[in-house]
């Protein structure tokens, strides 16, 4: 696994401070750069981000949504639900379930659209393409 | 030894040096047996340390599932188990946040960071920022914030151990209180000197394990008491609170007034967004060999985390309808010893042997905790003091692994020192409160630069550095101001009083001031020339893994 690649330029990882590292190498084509414009890597790349940006933004969203309605709307959450159980309780339980289903959601996807893709790329990049 | 407890301890003052000094011996014998098999595994697992991989990312030879449970034992902090149990105890609703914060952020940790990191990066965070950005002054900065953030940690953990040993040995223990977090710092820097990164991971494999069972073994004790009601519990909960319905609801904490709604909304922004900056955290994912593992261990986590977290409730709610508030606060006035009362009081109350026995067994296993915590994040920072600031800046890449691995043992010691020192005297303050401070830094300093440097092809050296010592110097000096720090008597110097920042946790000024820096930085700077190309490495090797190390 800790082999540094062989062809191109010479590995960002290099072991010195920043000034050494500016490769002498590289008048040839990039590879990273020819695979990240690759169709098969921009697939990838969309099948993490159009998953887990909006995921993102959709949980903190619904956290923050929650932390607000605590702060500013103390009636509404006051309200019982049965027993002792209120809103409140119930929207922090459900943070918790919204948690585990959004972990377990990504778990799947990532194994059905991301690692597929990303192993197929790895196996090409390490056979020399 | 056990005949011999009731008498002394059936006095009001369950807690007074007399009562629970009865139990120290067991206490302290279940300890040691703890800190010998833990030092045991330690030796062990040095023996199998022999290169910087080995030392720093335990060879990257653990499961999924090995790690996922590290993760948790090296999160679940004194703080989680000791301070929010307090909290709720104490304020009711309002204390259940931490639970909530602290266990969505890992979503953070999932769907953004775990992978990339574990890909692109070898030992610390600076690893993934150094491919893309000007090695020497970003590590300098990351280096700077780690050592930061874990400190602030430490504190917590260091504080969390002083409540306890006030609790075990009396008021009259400052002595001994000081004993003990000096012995904690003791066998920590032992931890990590001797069995780096694999004897810490087995530490907190083996504490995850004690505190859930713990903790589960409480809060079946809890729920049977009220026949597996929650509402009667909750009932009677407030009604010991003397609060009344009050306490079932949000704001008896954060919501007298306007500011402390801020505060609120303060604290829980920089709950969800410091996970993944915990620098912690973000070196257990190089201890799985890849990215699928990496993810895994997360999803076990959050499991993990997530069940613990909602036997907080019973803990909390529990404390404060058996324990009573009264009794708490006179143990400890923010509520950092009500897990341990609760575990005296359902096995039979305080003069009782089953009181006696669970005190003991709980009060140990919240030491387990702490050094366990420590060990963590005494590893971080001086993972990140040797491998970034001494061995890449100071030293310019010209050390050996040897050396280096040496510079982190002598950082380790430091690190133990400095936080022995802080213990010693900052015990008034409530740890999740603590341990909420170290997110907010972590959420405003290392955060923004770490998602930037991952996911903005347009950020640069200088956008990372405003960042990383914006967001750094702006909580800190918040933090400073705070009501944390002086004008109260709750506060670290009571005596004192420059509190002109009302927030007690900076989150809501500092984190997007972190994020905003990062952004201007970087469009106030000349992007280097060969920044496309060094952008696409690192999303190549981030996504794929290829190269990973």
């Amino acid at each position: 696994m800790d082999s540094e690649e062989a062809v191109g330029t010479p590995p960002t990882t290099a072991k010195g401070p920043d000034e050494p590292v500016r490769p002498a190498v590289p008048a040839q084509p990039d590879r990273f750069t020819d695979v990240r414009n690759s169709e098969e890597f921009g697939e990838l790349r969309r099948a993490h981000r159009s998953f887990a940006f909006p995921l993102t933004v959709a949980f903190i969203a619904w956290y923050l949504l929650y932390v607000l309605l605590s702060n500013y709307a103390g009636g509404f959450m006051d309200t019982k639900v049965a027993g002792n159980i209120n809103i409140a309780l119930v929207f922090g339980l459900a943070q918790f379930l919204t948690t585990f289903l959004i972990a377990w959601w990504y778990a799947r996807h990532a194994a059905a659209k991301i690692d597929p893709k990303a192993e197929a790329l790895k196996a090409r990049m390490e056979a020399g393409e | 030894m056990s005949t011999s407890t009731t008498l002394l301890s059936a006095t009001a003052h369950p807690l007074a040096a007399g009562g629970a000094g009865e139990h120290r011996t067991l206490i302290i014998t279940l300890f040691s047996v703890f800190v010998a098999i833990t030092l045991g595994i330690t030796v062990w697992a040095g023996r199998q340390t022999k290169d910087a991989t080995d030392f720093y990312a335990g060879g990257r030879s653990f499961t999924g599932f090995q790690n996922g449970l590290a993760i948790s034992g090296d999160y679940m902090s004194a703080a989680s188990f000791l301070g929010i149990a307090g909290a709720i105890s104490l304020f009711g609703y309002d204390g259940f946040l931490y639970s909530i914060g602290f266990l969505v952020a890992w979503l953070v940790a999932l769907l953004l960071v775990a992978e990339p990191l574990r890909n692109s990066g070898r030992f610390t965070m600076a690893d993934v920022l150094a491919h893309r950005l000007r090695q020497r002054p970003v590590r300098t900065a990351a280096g700077t914030s780690t050592i930061v953030v874990s400190i602030f940690y430490l504190l917590a953990q260091m504080v969390g151990a002083g409540a306890l040993v006030a609790l075990l040995l009396g008021a009259t223990g400052e002595g001994s209180r000081r004993w003990i977090i000096a012995l904690v710092g003791l066998v920590m820097v032992l931890y990590v000197t001797i069995g780096g990164m694999k004897g810490t991971t087995w530490v907190q494999i083996v504490k995850a394990v004690l505190l859930i069972a713990g903790t589960l073994l409480i809060t079946v004790l809890v729920l049977n008491k009220f026949h597996w009601n929650l509402s009667t519990l909750l009932g009677r909960a407030a009604e010991a609170s003397g609060k009344g319905g009050a306490f079932l609801e949000p704001g008896l904490q954060y919501g007298k007034d306007g500011t402390s709604k801020l505060n609120f909304v303060s604290l829980g922004l920089a709950l969800v967004l410091g996970t993944a900056g915990l620098p912690h955290i973000l070196i257990r994912f190089y201890t799985v060999p890849t990215a699928q593992a990496a993810r895994k261990s997360v999803n076990w986590a959050i499991g993990i985390i997530g069940a613990f977290y909602l036997m907080t409730i019973a803990l909390g709610f529990g404390a404060a309808a058996l324990v009573g508030p009264k009794a708490i606060t006179a143990s400890n006035e923010s509520g950092n010893t009500a897990a341990p009362l609760l575990a005296q009081e359902v096995g039979g109350g305080a003069g009782s042997t089953g009181g006696a026995i669970l005190l003991a067994v709980i009060s140990a296993v919240a030491f387990a905790t702490i050094l366990a915590v420590v060990a963590g994040l005494t590893l971080a920072s001086s993972a990140s003091f040797a491998h970034d600031l001494w061995a890449n800046v100071i030293r310019r890449g010209k050390t050996s692994e040897k050396e280096e691995i040496l510079t982190a043992k002598i950082a380790a010691v430091v690190i133990g020192a400095i936080s022995i020192a802080l213990g010693i005297f900052a015990h008034r303050l409530n740890a999740a409160a603590l341990v909420a401070l170290a997110f907010a830094v972590a959420a405003s300093a290392n955060l923004p630069t770490i998602l930037y440097s991952l996911f903005w092809k347009r950020f640069t050296t200088q956008g990372a550095l405003w960042s990383i010592y914006g967001g750094l110097i702006s909580s800190v000096t918040l933090v400073i101001l705070s009501p944390v720090v002086s004008g109260n008597p709750k506060a670290l110097f009571p005596g004192l009083a420059f509190d002109y920042f009302p927030l007690g946790n900076p989150g809501l000024v500092s984190i997007p001031l972190g994020f905003l820096l990062g952004w201007a930085g970087s469009l106030l700077s000349r992007p280097a020339p060969d920044q496309e190309r060094k952008y696409a490495e690192l999303e190549v090797r981030s996504l794929t893994g290829y190269g990973a190390h």
